[in-house]
């Protein structure tokens, strides 16, 4: 391939000695006693529990920890034989939320920031920036295309793009694919695949889910956390050798290995055995459970009725024709690509939305007497009747303890005090009660977060994208928990990309399609630029 | 994400003009005006800034739209401005308490025409400028520290993302049965929890995208510049065109004799 200056990429060496960190404000080391060495043009997976460092590690190889007051350091790392924070340039990082990986507005300018603030002469600026993009696949768009209208995976690859443009020899990926469904993970792995084997750069990496980046990686690194007595890396060889070596600690400590799909609960009543794909309307399986909750041809959207001078415009809906059923002990999953107004859908379903078009109505059952649109209820009866987890559980936090989180809707509804203490005990929590409930790792924070809304005790439960980013051990209480639910008579409506989740399920699938939401951004843009 | 301040689709002449030409005539004009509270100065401005529109792509529909609240603040003030101002002249309305004489009317026109005078220039150069080529200006011509304004227009485009996250939270609060209903009291608390909830969300992004920005090379003393600001000649005629509309404004009042200085 020919590039567009001589020499653009010198693959850069890692080397690490008795390297520690402790985070400002902590007693324990994040790192303690890392000995590693990566040569130039390696790639390596680093996995390991949460705790054992690998985020800490990836940031001081970007240079970007050095901004802590009162941090200590021990041993060395280096690259290239200088510390990082004086090799400004020589690596490039990725991070988790696509949000935040865009820095300015126009697509252009976004991937030149990176070359520009190494002062790259302008002319060069401009060819690495098209370079950059057509080696992730985004020369497509104009320069001047608005990075909020990407999408996650293509924000990904925009980040990616202007990491590129820097012309790093060290390539740092910190869970880039977490956030992203099924088809935007492929596309950034793939994107990163072309972009290495172009340029030759080293390549560390950290993701849990394994079958991802094991064949594009020729290394992997297991660390653990740091202590005295023992080194930092547990294991260190190629994919296969690592794998096989520690198949079953690495799947005890909650790793997606490949082809390894956690034990489950398995369910005992109606939903067993029910067929699922139906295509576009949801159709009840025959079963005797009481109908809760039904969507008849809703239109729905996040968008608020907009004001236009004096004039109210009604939003775009996201999707529409949506019709459902939610029956007493059994499960509905709403799939389909990103974009399809999924969430919406189950957030409008769920009484915190309001329809567009359509309507949601609850049954006699659950609707006990409050009235039959969810969307009119006092927010105390509808945490009783229908309970929602959010995709991020810090959304939901209320309180500064785990204890009084759980309490929060018990309290307020005066009843349901006693079933906090067989929750906490279920989901893992009891040795937590006294902790800021912001202060937990993701695993314990999607815990408490399906504690709390069950706290409540809803005869409806619904939730967003549950198992997202979530590690092997905390999936499998989720779907055995929720399997138990559902047994127990409560009806589970889950937003999930996760197939092997849906099936411990089991239950109806309604599967929404892109059609309308094809339309929706072209259709928003326009109102954009009005 | 919408994109509140993007320029899409808008190719109208001023859009090419250097952000800081149009700051600067904005400025003059928006100072001049500042100093006289008379109809005659402010309606001359007006007239001129309507006959503006076609340069920086905007039409009187768009206006509304966008800015239907500042149009219906000026008109409240000058409404305002009317009724309860000393009376002078000849009285035209008189309820009670409230009266409107024809010096009052005049001083109350006189103010929402001045309003307008002085909010539309903004708005005209806003609706013609990209924010991301305003700080290329600032930093490059008007040299202010690369840092400060590359941060601030980074931080901007979290606000969008802010505007959504307020509202996922709201739902995310009401799903745990924190209701926005209740006394004002208990509704002050929701809200208050509400903002706190965004704070903690806000912290957290700003954070993200710091480490973001310094991983790519952020915050070094020295850096280039991929998209050049310079100025053409158009710039002159801008600034001309500033200094025409203030000086116009001016002189027909002081001709008109209802110039009255405001300091």
């Amino acid at each position: 391939m020919p590039s567009s200056e001589a020499g653009a990429v010198r693959a850069a060496a890692v080397s690490a000695r008795g390297w520690g960190w402790r985070h400002a404000g902590r007693t324990a080391q994040a790192v303690h006693g890392l000995d590693l060495d990566i040569a130039p043009g390696e790639r390596v997976l680093l996995l390991g529990p949460s705790g054992a460092g690998k985020s800490t590690l990836l940031h001081a190889l970007a240079g970007v920890l050095g901004g802590e007051d009162d941090a200590d350091e021990a041993g060395s790392l280096l690259i290239d034989g200088a510390r990082p924070q004086d090799s400004r340039g020589r690596a490039g990082l990725m991070q988790q939320d696509p949000e935040t990986q865009v820095v300015l507005s126009r697509l252009g300018d976004d991937v030149a920031f990176g070359a520009e603030n190494l002062a790259v002469p302008p002319r060069q600026i401009w060819a690495r920036v098209h370079e950059a993009i057509d080696d992730v696949g985004l020369a497509d768009f104009p320069l001047d295309h608005p990075t909020s209208a990407l999408s996650g995976g293509q924000k990904q690859r925009l980040a990616l793009a202007g990491i590129l443009a820097m012309r790093p020899g060290l390539i740092l990926l910190d869970e880039p694919t977490a956030n992203l469904d099924p088809a935007g993970v492929l596309e950034v792995r793939d994107a990163v695949g072309r972009c290495l084997d172009k340029t030759g750069a080293t390549l560390v990496v950290v993701e849990h889910r394994v079958s991802v980046w094991k064949d594009l990686v020729d290394r992997i690194v297991v660390l653990q956390p740091g202590s005295s007595s023992e080194p930092a890396v547990l294991l260190d060889g190629p994919p296969d050798a690592v794998l096989e070596q520690a198949r079953d600690m690495l799947a005890a400590a909650g790793v997606w290995v490949p082809g390894y799909v956690p034990a489950t609960r398995a369910r005992t009543g109606a939903g067993t055995g029910a067929q699922t794909g139906a295509q576009t309307g949801a159709r009840s399986e025959t079963g005797t459970g009481e109908l809760l909750l039904r969507a008849d041809d809703l239109a729905v959207s996040r968008e608020r009725p907009r004001r236009r001078g004096f004039k109210t415009i009604p939003p775009v809906p996201a999707q529409s024709g949506l019709s459902a059923e939610v029956i007493a002990g059994q499960a509905l999953t709403i799939t389909g690509p990103n974009g399809a107004g999924k969430s919406t859908f189950a957030l409008t379903l769920a009484g915190l939305l309001a329809p567009v078009a359509g309507k949601v109505g609850a049954g006699v059952g659950l609707s006990n007497g409050a009235g039959s649109d969810p969307y009119t209820w006092k927010a105390q009866q509808l945490i009783s009747r229908i309970g929602t987890v959010f995709q991020e559980p810090e959304h939901q936090f209320v309180t500064g303890r785990v204890l009084d989180e759980l309490m929060f809707g018990p309290r307020h509804l005066g009843h349901g005090e006693e079933r906090v203490d067989e929750l906490l005990e279920r989901l893992r929590l009891t040795h937590l009660v006294d902790a800021n409930p912001y202060t937990l790792s993701g695993g314990e924070k999607r815990r408490l977060s399906v504690a709390t809304v069950l706290a409540a005790s809803p005869k409806v439960l619904v939730l967003d994208e549950p198992t997202f980013g979530q590690d092997a051990n905390t999936w499998a209480e989720l779907a055995s928990f929720l399997s138990e639910l559902l047994d127990a008579g409560t009806a589970v409506v889950s937003v999930t990309h996760d197939q092997e989740f849906s099936a411990v399920l089991g239950g109806t699938e309604l599967r929404l399609d892109s059609a309308a939401a094809a339309l929706a951004p072209g259709a928003r843009q326009k109102a954009g630029a009005a | 994400m919408r994109d509140v301040l993007s320029l899409r689709g808008n190719h109208a002449l001023l859009t090419r003009a250097n952000p800081l030409a149009k700051f600067v005539a904005v400025f003059a004009v928006t100072l001049v005006l500042a100093l006289s509270i008379d109809w005659v100065s402010a309606s001359t401005a007006l007239l001129a800034e309507f006959a503006l529109f076609p340069l920086v792509g905007l039409t009187l529909r768009l206006l509304w739209q966008r800015g239907w609240p500042l149009i219906l603040a000026a008109a409240l003030g000058g409404w305002s401005t009317a009724i309860l101002s000393a009376d002078s002249g000849r009285t035209l309305l008189d309820v009670g308490i409230w009266s409107m004489s024809e010096g009052s009317l005049e001083l109350g026109l006189g103010f929402m025409l001045r309003g307008l005078a002085i909010a539309l220039p903004a708005v005209l150069l806003m609706s013609c400028t990209d924010p991301t080529d305003l700080a290329d200006a600032l930093a490059q011509k008007a040299k202010l520290p690369h840092r400060f304004v590359l941060g601030t227009l980074a931080a901007m485009r979290l606000v969008g993302l802010m505007a959504e996250e307020w509202q996922t939270i709201g739902m995310a609060r009401r799903a745990r049965g924190v209701g926005s209903h209740g006394s004002p009291l208990q509704r002050l608390r929701a809200t208050l929890g509400q903002s706190f909830g965004l704070l903690v969300q806000a912290v957290r992004r700003a954070s993200r995208l710091a480490v973001t920005m310094e991983a790519r090379g952020f915050g070094g003393s020295e850096r280039t510049w991929a998209r050049e600001s310079s100025y053409s000649l158009l710039d002159m005629w801008v600034l001309l065109g500033g200094a025409l509309i203030s000086a116009a404004a001016v002189l027909a009042a002081v001709a008109a004799g209802t110039w009255n200085f405001v300091f």
